[in-house]
């Protein structure tokens, strides 16, 4: 495998990464403030949709973002209310939640666009086009550095940036700010926090419509930046995926970038290692897409250190009288 | 608030779903309004699509008994506290048990294969969700993720098998070989004409059967009561001395095997071969049905009848109103899920706030509680 080869799959990688991220660290919002999130994918698929559509109709991929954001927020809300005011079941919100949007989209999709449940293929200024950095065509020409520079950092979309700032911003807020404190605390001990006077249901909900942005903008980066138009079950499980690297990186932020850029390498390997030979034994590229899960399962199962989530997670909050 | 009494046990059995499947069915209906088709005529469709005939019914029936397998698997892991999201992946590697037996005995007859194919698909589901359930009893790995996961291993799984290994030769797709005719279990039509022509199988039986004995083991069995304590209170069943961990393993690895029969009806009853993804998310709907029949299985029999119905109703909708089809059916489901299972808190207080005020001898106790609030 030579340098350039090498470069390409760093390259991809940072582009499966992407929406993995997006949607790890928006669980992670939901999740550290106690609120169990197994509706990324059903939020993601939504806003993938929602932006696809918008972007179709309007030509803007702006709009088309905006609307993405939109619909994931409000599907966010929804669960919200089940999940805090309605003190329902957080689990089973989340799967009614990816079953409504599943439906939902290919049924509108199909009403409003009559392509199967596509929606139409976008324009060149209905979708993101990748953003060169400066310079990055002049310092090409330095060993080493130029290409890594002009090739893997520079020309990727505006989402991928977005992703990867998201993460020490995530960590500051977390970790540095009066919010973010209360949000570590209203997921580990919510009686504490609502002793102190502070709203344990509107901490919750703001965490919730944090979520619903950032799976907004992973949705919208499947139809309006990687794809040009929404298909049926684009998302293809990747919610999924970003909740093991979520568990997998314990709920913490760094720690969700380098899983998601594992997860994501695992992808862009795949492809290259269709097969490919371990010890005279062809490994089958199935077994590559199912090491995430079976890493989460192992990692879960404490014979890789210990997974402990939010003490409070999954309980919804009762005030005593 | 603490004041209100719990609803009397018809409208929390009967009432509250009915109100909850209304909504769901009133919002899917402004869905379709929404879209300039008459909701009605939609309705009308989905009944006559799935009771119209002899013919509707039988898939109406096939349906129902998948749902029967998942909807008790759900209910059985309830129970005891346990969610298990992983019906899917315990159908799908129950495909993989009745493949290889039923291949195996092929030649012989099908009397011999079917049982033998129960028992696979029974052994193949309940190992699959045996380890989420392990995992959880000694490891404290949460069950519901790693069913989730388990689900995702199982596609790999099913399709590196169905693509490498069980795929002969000369056959392009990636399915299984068929099953020799002498092998094959005999479908409802051929006893019974109305059914020709319909999937609908011995596994309609199998599911009868299997809503019995989980009645029978939830409330007639020691292991029922340990298993219902367990799930009311953990804590409570540890001083009653009731192995907490041993009953997630057992119990997960019954509600996997439950599940694993829907592979039975697909594979042996149906397909005669293994297909990709056979199970069609029938895992997913056996929450919504155990949900709607409040993990009873007379409750989960109907429900499984209601959901075999919008499904086969469904499948109809397309070839009466044009631009319909069965994702109609998806979004009611999802909906029936959200209202039954996580917006319960809709109804509820309203409901028994409504009751109280009809009951005179309980509107009596409500004056008495609010005298004494007044007099203090």
């Amino acid at each position: 495998m030579d340098a350039a080869a090498i470069i390409s799959i760093l390259d991809a990688t940072l582009r499966l990464s992407t929406p993995l991220l997006l949607a790890c660290l928006a669980g992670l919002y939901s999740e550290r403030a106690g609120v169990f999130d197994i509706g990324l994918e059903g939020k993601m698929l939504a806003a993938a949709f929602g932006a696809g559509a918008v972007a179709a109709v309007t030509g803007s991929a702006w709009l088309g973002l905006l609307a993405g954001i939109g619909v994931s927020v409000a599907t966010a809300l929804l669960q919200g209310a089940a999940a805090i005011s309605l003190k329902g079941n957080q689990l089973i919100a989340g799967v009614a939640i990816n079953m409504l949007a599943a439906g939902l989209c290919t049924f509108l999709g199909q009403q409003w666009f009559h392509q199967g449940g596509r929606t139409p293929a976008l324009g060149p200024n209905g979708r993101f086009s990748t953003i060169d950095l400066p310079f990055a065509h002049e310092l090409s020409g330095i060993p080493i550095l130029g290409p890594i520079y002009a090739e893997l950092i520079s020309g990727h979309y505006i989402l991928v940036y977005v992703a990867f700032i998201m993460v020490p911003v995530t960590a500051y807020v977390l970790y540095r700010t009066r919010f973010g404190l209360r949000l570590r605390a209203v997921g580990e001990n919510p009686k504490a926090v609502d002793t102190a006077g502070i709203s344990v249901n509107k901490l919750r909900y703001q965490a919730v419509i944090i979520t619903g942005l950032l799976c907004g903008l992973a949705g919208a980066y499947f139809s309006i930046a990687q794809g040009s138009g929404f298909g049926n079950n684009m998302t293809a499980g990747k919610g999924f995926i970003a909740l093991a690297a979520l568990i997998f990186a314990k709920w913490k932020p760094l720690p969700a970038m380098f899983t998601c850029l594992l997860f994501g390498f695992l992808d862009a390997a795949q492809i290259r290692l269709q097969g490919a030979r371990v010890f005279d034994i062809e490994v089958p590229v199935q077994a590559i897409q199912a090491l995430p899960y079976v890493l989460t399962v192992v990692l879960l199962a404490g014979f890789i250190g210990k997974a402990v989530g939010p003490k409070a997670g999954g309980v919804p909050y009762t005030k005593e009288r | 608030m603490s004041a209100l009494k719990p609803l009397p046990r018809w409208a929390d059995v009967a009432l509250l779903p009915l109100l909850n499947l209304s909504l769901a069915i009133l919002v899917s209906g402004l869905v379709v309004l929404m879209i300039g088709q008459n909701p009605f005529m939609a309705i009308w469709a989905v009944i006559t699509g799935a009771f119209g005939s002899g013919y509707n019914i039988g898939y109406t029936l096939y349906y129902a008994t998948n749902f029967v397998f998942t909807g008790l698997a759900v209910a059985l892991a309830a129970h005891g506290g346990l969610f298990n999201i992983g019906g899917n992946g315990q159908a799908y590697v129950a495909g993989l048990g009745v493949i290889l037996v039923a291949l195996a005995l092929q030649d012989t007859h099908w009397l011999i294969v079917a049982p033998a194919a129960l028992v696979a698909a029974a052994v193949f589901g309940g190992a699959w969700a045996f380890i989420p359930g392990y995992l959880q009893a000694k490891r404290g790995s949460h069950v519901v993720i790693t069913t989730i996961m388990f689900n995702f291993i199982a596609s790999a799984l099913m399709i590196y098998m169905l693509n490498r290994v069980l795929k002969p030769a000369g056959v392009s797709g990636p399915e299984s070989a068929m099953i020799a005719e002498s092998g094959r279990m005999p479908k409802l039509g051929s006893f019974f004409a109305p059914f020709n022509y319909t999937p609908v199988n011995i596994s309609i039986f199998i599911a009868m059967l299997a809503l019995v004995g989980a009645y029978i083991l939830i409330w007639h069995t020691k292991f029922g009561y340990a298993l219902r304590v367990m799930g009311q209170n953990p804590t409570a069943a540890r001083y009653a001395g009731i192995s907490n961990s041993r009953m997630i393993i057992i119990t997960m690895t019954l509600s996997g095997a439950l599940a694993g029969l829907v592979a039975f009806n697909e594979v042996l009853g149906v397909q005669n071969r293994l297909v990709l993804d056979f199970v069609a998310d029938a895992g997913f709907v056996g929450i919504a049905v155990a949900l709607m029949g409040r993990n009873h299985p007379f409750g989960i029999g109907l429900a499984a009848l209601l959901f075999g119905a919008l499904y086969q109703g469904g499948n109809e909708l397309q070839y009466v109103i044009s631009g319909l089809d069965r994702t109609v059916v998806v979004i009611i489901q999802a909906l029936v899920i959200l209202f039954t299972g996580a917006m319960e808190g809709l109804f509820r207080p309203g409901l028994q706030r409504s009751f109280m005020l009809f009951s005179p001898e309980q509107k009596a106790e409500a004056v008495a509680v609010s005298t004494v609030k007044t007099e203090n």
